[in-house]
């Protein structure tokens, strides 16, 4: 009898190694967490930290779907009025229940006038509690996209918040630190164990999360140390000390591919060039009283003299996969269609400014940051040499984020370079804030150069209200080849971000560059 | 005396306002916080809002005289970056810091002195020459250089010690100690090593000269007329004479030591003081970086203070000099 117990015990110890083994991730990348509050900073590594603590709603599965997560159905009553059902025995980590009122209180305090997570809860109008499995969100008009938006919105315990003051997001009015800032306790798969800014950050497996037995990943302690220095950070993964670099410097590339393991995939953020076609008179160039970038054709033979792979081959390294699209293939809306380039040609460009009126006299300044995107200085120098082969003279002006950015919302350019990403994973994102006409809000905010079409202005409104997806889909489609045609901006690519680690780690590549730690296989 | 403390104190304070000022008037040209904060998905309109509940849109007279009154009190308000108390912040910083300093200090003394009474000693020896070619590669490589070498040799390479940050610390009240734990030594050799090779250089070839110097003095040759030991000669008069400006330049050395500590705090990510400033300025993070210069210059003034004091109690001839011309020197 004894002895079949050990038998199964040694057979379960064999079938199931990972139960009971201790399985620490250790990571690195360039900046530290900025805070534990989850709706206090939009940015990535910050969101991603935050969702291992508190489940979202909705999440997103590895191919970009939206899936339960804290809710396991969702209908839509009217057009303006979500309903979702929650999940039934969820528990916080200090032990208290999960509720309908948790829902509402979060997504109150991320519309918060303090919140910095607004853009996930835009166009939420109000949020109810039905009972405490069932709540409603009212949007105000038809909202799209909403299911989009809460995959990023962690759900927080309004009795923790209200036992330690921090109902609202970070306030820097209040001139005190928010306890949010530094604790964090939800539902999620792990448990902040301790924090130390800058320094390490660990977490433990959640052991009575609700998704632990469906969980595809390993991962039994979290321990995030920010390195800032570019060589020390790939020292530690080749001396073993951490398991995996979320941002590797490009120039040591070659040698983590030999040595350890490399994961490239895309970002979802595409690189482009936008022209200022709204000015009379082109800002920085020798033409005077018109603006030579409102003629297509000049739009057109800036984008066919641009030799993308040339770029990808030098300047990438190989590590770009060029577009034709303003919208990378992950985001809802694509096809490939849109992602075909129109052909480098640069004679075809040459005869385009000649009919133009400016064969070998087109003069231009091309504003360019330095410390944003991957090598954003080197591609615009080589892009500079690719126009004036064909007839233009363009000076590089090129300067650092923190001046690059207000110069452009200031309109202050004549060409600029630019990268959007899409935290939605939905093209209406990019349409509302790039391509669409200035209007109030959202609408048109970055489309700085100006670009105008009544016909593509009226098609981006219906998307924002059309909730059949085949209807939708189409006219987000039409929307980007009326842009396109026209050359409204010149998209090059989407950037790749490769991630480094030790061979022994399995991880899924995600082109908003979060990890996905409870998917985490250590083997 | 106490006028001679007085004056000294008000050049103090003027010394701490310019740097302030100077600090303040450098960060309009930072860059914009707000768009970092917002990052570039925010709205021009809440990035109106946050500008204005900042006071970013307050001229900068204005801002100045809100940051030297609040900072008069100890308050340099919340840091942009991490939406916590700056004070807080750089308490929490200061003891890794200084920790670093201290032992870099220590190893400079330590291993300098020996080497600098060594080559004095035998001046034309092959080992002084080689020493004193490798003090050069000390006083003229970045010490970034230096970090990332050791690194590369001794945690890439050879595996024996960790590449980055404090290892594990020990809280002592607000005081976060590294040196009471095995973890917290073995992070600390390479980062203390890599600061403290420049000062290593530099007391060595100080005590170096200054040996040179006090040997060729009248009381040795009497020493060593009365017969004296070598020994005695060497440690007892030389060595002990050569120590003052030794020590008085080390003690000066120190402010440089912990305020150069940012480059070796950021290759090995020691989340020390510098490593914040850093941080700050990437972020554009205005309170932390003005407080940290302010800190910084504060420790500087703080050091020439007390050794010009100490100058007054040790050195006659300063009083003496005060008494007639009425003070000043």
């Amino acid at each position: 009898m004894r002895r079949s117990l050990i038998a199964v015990a040694l057979t379960a110890a064999f079938l199931f190694p990972v139960v009971g083994s201790a399985k620490t991730f250790k990571w690195a990348s360039q900046g530290d967490i900025l805070t534990l509050d989850p709706h206090s900073q939009n940015e990535g590594l910050n969101i991603a930290a935050n969702l291992w603590v508190y489940d979202p709603l909705l999440a997103y599965n590895e191919k970009f779907d939206v899936v339960p997560s804290l809710a396991v159905s969702w209908e839509q009553v009217n057009p303006s009025l979500w309903r979702f059902k929650l999940r039934p025995n969820v528990k916080f980590h200090d032990g208290s229940a999960f509720t309908a009122d948790d829902v509402v209180f979060s997504i109150k305090r991320a519309m918060a006038p303090s919140s910095q997570f607004k853009s996930y809860v835009a166009g939420i109008s109000d949020a109810k509690a039905i009972d405490p499995l069932t709540v409603e969100i009212s949007t105000a008009g038809p909202n799209p996209v909403l299911l989009r938006q809460l995959p990023s919105l962690g759900i927080m315990s309004k009795a923790w918040a209200e036992k330690n003051n921090a109902m609202l997001p970070q306030d820097f009015n209040k001139k005190e630190e928010s306890y949010a800032a530094r604790h964090a306790m939800g539902t999620g798969p792990y448990m902040l164990k301790t924090r130390e800014v800058d320094i390490k950050t660990i977490y433990a497996e959640n052991p009575n999360w609700w998704g632990k037995p469906t969980k595809k990943g390993n991962v039994t302690e979290i321990i995030y140390t920010p390195i800032k220095q570019n060589a020390t950070r790939t020292a530690a993964l080749l001396s073993g000390e951490i398991d995996f670099v979320l941002d590797p410097p490009a120039q040591d590339l070659d040698r983590l591919r030999k040595q350890v393991k490399v994961l490239d995939g895309n970002e979802n953020r595409t690189i482009y060039f936008a022209m200022d076609v709204k000015s009379p008179e082109l800002k920085y160039s020798n033409i005077k009283g018109k603006n030579p970038m409102q003629d297509v054709r000049v739009r057109e033979a800036l984008y066919r003299s641009i030799d993308i792979e040339a770029i990808k081959k030098s300047v990438m390294r190989g590590m770009s996969l060029p577009t034709g699209a303003m919208i990378s293939p992950q985001v809802h809306g694509y096809s490939d269609a849109m992602g075909k380039r129109v052909p480098y040609d640069v004679e075809k460009a040459k005869a385009l400014l000649k009919e133009a009126g400016y064969e070998n006299n087109l003069e231009f300044t091309l504003d360019c940051p330095n410390n944003r995107y991957i090598n954003d200085e080197a591609i615009c120098q080589a892009v500079v040499a690719m126009w004036a082969r064909a007839g233009m003279k363009v000076k590089l002006n090129t300067m650092p984020r923190a001046t690059f950015f207000p110069k452009i919302a200031n309109g202050d350019f004549s060409v600029y370079l630019f990268g959007w990403g899409v935290p939605t994973f939905d093209a209406y994102y990019t349409l509302e804030s790039l391509i669409r006409s200035k209007g109030t809000g959202a609408a048109g905010a970055f489309n700085y150069g100006g670009y105008s079409n009544p016909k593509v202005d009226a098609l981006i409104d219906a998307v924002k209200t059309e909730v059949d997806d085949a209807k939708r889909t189409a006219m987000i489609r039409e929307a980007f080849a009326i842009h396109a045609k026209e050359f409204g901006t010149i998209p090059l690519h989407d950037q790749v971000i490769p991630w480094a680690m030790k061979k022994n780690i399995e991880i899924t590549h995600q082109p908003n560059n979060r990890p996905v730690v409870e998917r985490i296989i250590i083997k | 005396m106490f006028a001679f403390i007085l004056r000294r104190l008000i050049q103090a304070v003027g010394v701490m306002l310019t740097v302030a000022l100077l600090a303040f008037i450098l960060f309009q040209y930072v860059g914009d916080p707000v768009m970092i904060m917002l990052g570039q998905e925010g709205t021009p309109a809440e990035r109106e809002q946050l500008r204005q509940s900042l006071g970013l849109n307050d001229p900068v007279v204005v801002q100045f005289y809100h940051f030297l009154t609040n900072a008069i009190q100890g308050d340099f308000g919340l840091s942009l970056r991490q939406g916590q108390k700056v004070s807080l912040l750089l308490r929490e910083r200061l003891p890794a810091t200084l920790e670093l300093s201290i032992a870099a200090a220590l190893i400079a003394l330590v291993v300098g002195v020996p080497l600098g009474v060594y080559t004095a000693l035998k001046r034309h020896g092959k080992l002084s020459q080689a020493l004193l070619a490798f003090s050069l590669f000390g006083v003229s490589l970045p010490t970034f250089l230096i970090g990332i070498l050791l690194i590369l040799i001794f945690s890439v390479q050879l595996g024996w010690l960790p590449s980055y940050g404090r290892g594990d610390t020990v809280r002592l009240g607000w005081w976060s100690t590294g040196l009471l734990t095995a973890s917290g030594w073995h992070h600390l050799i390479l980062p203390a090593v890599t600061l403290s090779l420049f000062q290593v250089a530099l007391v060595m070839r100080l005590v170096r000269s200054e040996m040179l110097e006090v040997l060729r003095a009248d009381y040795i040759k009497f020493a060593r007329a009365r017969g004296l030991t070598k020994r005695a000669i060497h440690f007892g008069h030389a060595l002990k004479n050569t120590l003052v400006p030794v020590i008085t330049i080390m003690g000066l050395q120190l402010g440089g030591i912990i305020a150069f500590a940012i480059v070796t705090e950021t290759v090995f990510q020691w989340p020390g003081m510098g490593l914040l400033f850093i941080q700050a300025v990437q972020f554009a993070d205005i309170p932390v970086m003005a407080a940290y210069l302010c800190l910084i210059s504060l420790i500087f003034v703080v050091i020439n203070l007390t050794v010009d004091l100490l100058y007054f109690v040790v050195d006659p001839r300063l009083r003496v000099g005060l008494g007639k011309s009425g003070g000043g020197h």
